[in-house]
């Protein structure tokens, strides 16, 4: 195989304190050598040459939150559909959440959600497990077993742990497996099947709401039961300008706590409801115009690790129905690129905080070999060209379900190249 | 009779709505011309043949997925006195109950050409998803705890009647506002045209952000009633309680129900209001309901006038 050299881009490597034009060779899946300086006439004459001038060359983004549905929902998405999708959007690694059908409780899902993702090829797969059996808040799933299956984590995602007693054992237990717990933090009895953010607009939409501090309720419990016995904690997803500060607080205290919010938090607020849109139905819900500064103020200062999409595939059938009786989520593995660099072109977060959101603090929070552009890891690269403008437009989108709020709109940025272990999953080069 | 109604605003108004969602989609004017549209069609129900021919030809489907006997009785009694053709299709009876959705059942309706369909669905926004997916105009007869346009349009007509204006009187609402869609229209309704508001009851049925919407919040009934024109009293749904949001029917009448005592504080010419049905002795004592000062059997006569002018206007005042 021929090796491959991205020559002349700008690359952006904060685990290695690298913010400079240069160029990478790529040899035989690895990343063999990067170059600060003009690369040999030698090097350029025995790799295929990848111009990338004016693009930035990152460490291959990896989304820890999304939902792949497979098994049991393939009428939404599939591990194929969904990695190829992950590829397209810049994404060579995603953590899939476990409520599929049945829930991802056993090594036998495990090794069924590995199996398609590598018969896919489009991205690498980390599944994370269930924390209760079939997530439904009762007993403990088997940790030990999930983690030697393969699970990078372990999350009752959507079926949030209500009963404190059990969430505390799992905290506990999963120091002996060494396995992350994410929390989707909801406290269900204040949140009763809300619709959206509670406020004025829930009134005059007549919707029921999800105030804050349903949210911010159990982020406090998790936080504190997490402190109480001494085990990191990551928490799912958030939203408000409480959580933020909750968890700014916890890090303070120096409490293993780390956090990521959607693109849709710190782009939307609950006035993209409107009319009873569906596509703006997510839990949770989107907040106010405070909420979002917050969560901008979160990413900007370091408070929040990551940003991750909860990438929700639904079939049409699933929103074009009564606003209560609408699917929950959206689509994000192919909009995230574009909506989080909007947050760099308004200064908010420099690039490298971008690539650090994106790459590196997902590969940290879940211990992944990734993240990195050091020589002699696995080629995994992101292309972007920060200035290109495309439509995004329903005929686009790769994933099997089209449910977004952004459909139709005009964004800026793309990934334009993603390297998956030195070979290209997604290329839009001219 | 016709011609007269739309010539009673200013020249260059014209009624324009399709549908009718809500009453936050209505402007004042539009508020004011259906009410005089409603006043002049009031009459053809006091005449011994209660018939025009206004909407001859016409077909009118009322889609009822709740349970109602007022409204959707009213709709069609306002329907056949403009001589449309109407049919009424409720939950009991309709695919719904065999899981059909809503958009299934607009599409097979459609395929039928309608021309107009009054929706009543315990899920708010569902009048706008169902005028979406379909070429007839749409009626919201009330969805969820959104708006009951016409029971509020009903409400302004009768204290207009009654009062003479809307504009500058005070009306208080009580009870339980969270839940209310005939409180959001009024809300809405009566702020619209220049009326100050004041809506009490227990806090757990008074829903965040409703000041907005333009009423003024207040700790107790007494306080609402204070100096009242009207006071208007919503039906307690006794389902409430089992979700503890008031401990028990014999607490909320003794704190929250409208009694002779407690209208002493309102003006003495003040009117009493409910949109029905009546809990008689929990939110209001019998002998308000059925006294002087009760406009609860006008408001009941002035819906079939209200619905008429909907109807009507929708349909471009009896242009084909």
């Amino acid at each position: 195989m021929k090796n491959t050299l991205l020559l002349n881009g700008r690359i952006i490597d904060p685990a290695n304190n690298i913010d400079a034009t240069g160029s990478i060779l790529i040899e035989q899946g690895l990343i063999n050598k990067v170059f600060l300086s003009p690369p040999p006439a030698s090097v350029l004459e025995q790799c295929e040459v990848i111009d990338v001038s004016d693009k930035w060359i990152v460490p291959g983004l990896i989304d820890m939150h999304v939902h792949l549905r497979e098994p049991g929902q393939e009428y939404k998405e599939t591990i194929a559909s969904g990695c190829k999708a992950a590829a397209s959007g810049g994404f060579t690694g995603v953590a899939c959440m476990p409520n599929t059908t049945p829930v991802n409780d056993g090594q036998e899902i495990t090794s069924f959600i590995l199996a398609k993702a590598a018969e896919a090829g489009h991205c690498r797969v980390y599944p994370v497990g269930a924390i209760s059996k079939k997530s439904s808040g009762s007993e403990l799933s088997e940790f030990g077993e999930l983690k030697q299956a393969g699970c990078v984590a372990l999350s009752d995602d959507g079926l949030p742990v209500m009963d404190s007693q059990l969430m505390r054992r799992a905290l506990e237990y999963s120091g002996n497996h060494d396995t992350l717990l994410i929390s989707h933090s909801e406290e269900m009895p204040l949140s009763a099947n809300g619709a959206m953010n509670e406020g004025a607009l829930s009134t005059s939409l007549g919707l029921r709401g999800i105030p804050h501090v349903a949210e911010e309720i159990m982020i406090y419990r998790d936080i504190a039961l997490a402190c109480y016995v001494g085990r990191p904690i990551h928490i799912a997803h958030i939203s408000t300008r409480e959580s933020v500060d909750l968890i700014r607080r916890a890090k303070a205290k120096g409490c293993q706590v780390t956090t990521e919010t959607t693109p849709h938090y710190f782009t939307l607020t609950e006035e993209a409801v409107g009319d009873y849109d569906t596509h703006a139905k997510m839990n949770p819900p989107l907040r106010n115009s405070d909420d979002r500064l917050a969560i901008q103020e979160g990413l900007a200062d370091g408070t929040i690790d990551a940003i991750a999409t909860d990438h929700a595939p639904h079939a049409d059938m699933e929103k074009d129905v009564e606003f209560d009786l609408a699917a929950n989520g959206i689509i994000g593995l192919e909009t995230s690129v574009p909506l989080s660099l909007a947050l760099v072109r308004d200064n908010i977060i420099s690039p490298s905080q971008f690539v650090e959101l994106l790459a590196v603090n997902p590969a940290r929070i879940l211990k992944l070999n990734a993240g990195t552009l050091s020589p002699g890891t696995p080629a995994d690269i992101t292309v972007i060209d920060p200035g290109k403008t495309f439509t995004y437009s329903k005929e686009s989108i790769v994933s099997k379900s089209k449910n977004s709020p952004f459909v139709d709109l005009n964004l800026q940025g793309k990934a334009i190249l993603t390297i998956l272990a030195g070979k290209p999953t997604y290329s839009e080069r001219d | 009779m016709l011609t007269q109604s739309t010539n009673i605003m200013e020249e260059d108004y014209t009624f324009n709505h399709k549908h009718i969602l809500g009453l936050e989609q209505l402007s004042a004017n539009d508020i004011t011309f259906l009410l005089k549209t409603a006043e002049s069609f009031k009459e053809i129900s006091t005449r011994q043949i209660k018939k025009v021919p206004a909407l001859r030809g016409r077909t009118v489907i009322n889609l009822f997925f709740e349970p109602s006997t007022r409204t959707k009785l009213s709709f069609e009694v306002a329907a056949k006195r403009m001589s449309a053709d109407t049919f009424n299709i409720s939950a009991s009876t309709s695919s719904l109950k065999k899981g059909e959705t809503l958009i299934d059942t607009a599409r097979n309706l459609a395929a039928m050409n309608p021309d107009i369909i009054i929706l009543r669905h315990s899920y708010s926004g569902s009048p706008g998803l169902l005028a979406r997916h379909i070429k007839a105009s749409v009626i919201n007869a009330g969805d969820g705890t959104h708006e009951h346009p016409s029971q509020g349009l009903l409400d302004l007509m009768t204290v207009q009647e009654a009062k003479g204006t809307i504009k500058g009187l005070k009306v208080a609402i009580i009870g339980d506002i969270a839940h209310s869609r005939v409180a959001h229209s009024n809300i809405i309704g009566f702020s619209k045209l220049g009326a100050d508001i004041f809506v009490a009851g227990p806090a757990t049925l008074i829903p965040p952000g409703v000041n907005q919407m333009g009423a003024t919040t207040c700790k107790t009934i007494a306080e609402a009633i204070d100096g009242a024109d009207v006071v208007m009293t919503l039906r307690i749904q006794m389902e409430r309680q089992s979700e503890s949001l008031f401990p028990s029917v014999r607490e909320y009448a003794n704190h929250f129900g409208i009694t002779p005592q407690v209208m002493r504080l309102a003006k003495p010419e003040a009117i009493i209001m409910h949109p029905g049905p009546i809990n008689r002795g929990v939110e209001l004592s019998p002998e308000l309901a059925d006294g002087p000062r009760s406009v609860i059997m006008n408001q009941v006569t002035n819906g079939v006038a209200i619905r008429m002018a909907l109807l009507y206007s929708i349909m471009g005042g009896g242009e084909s």
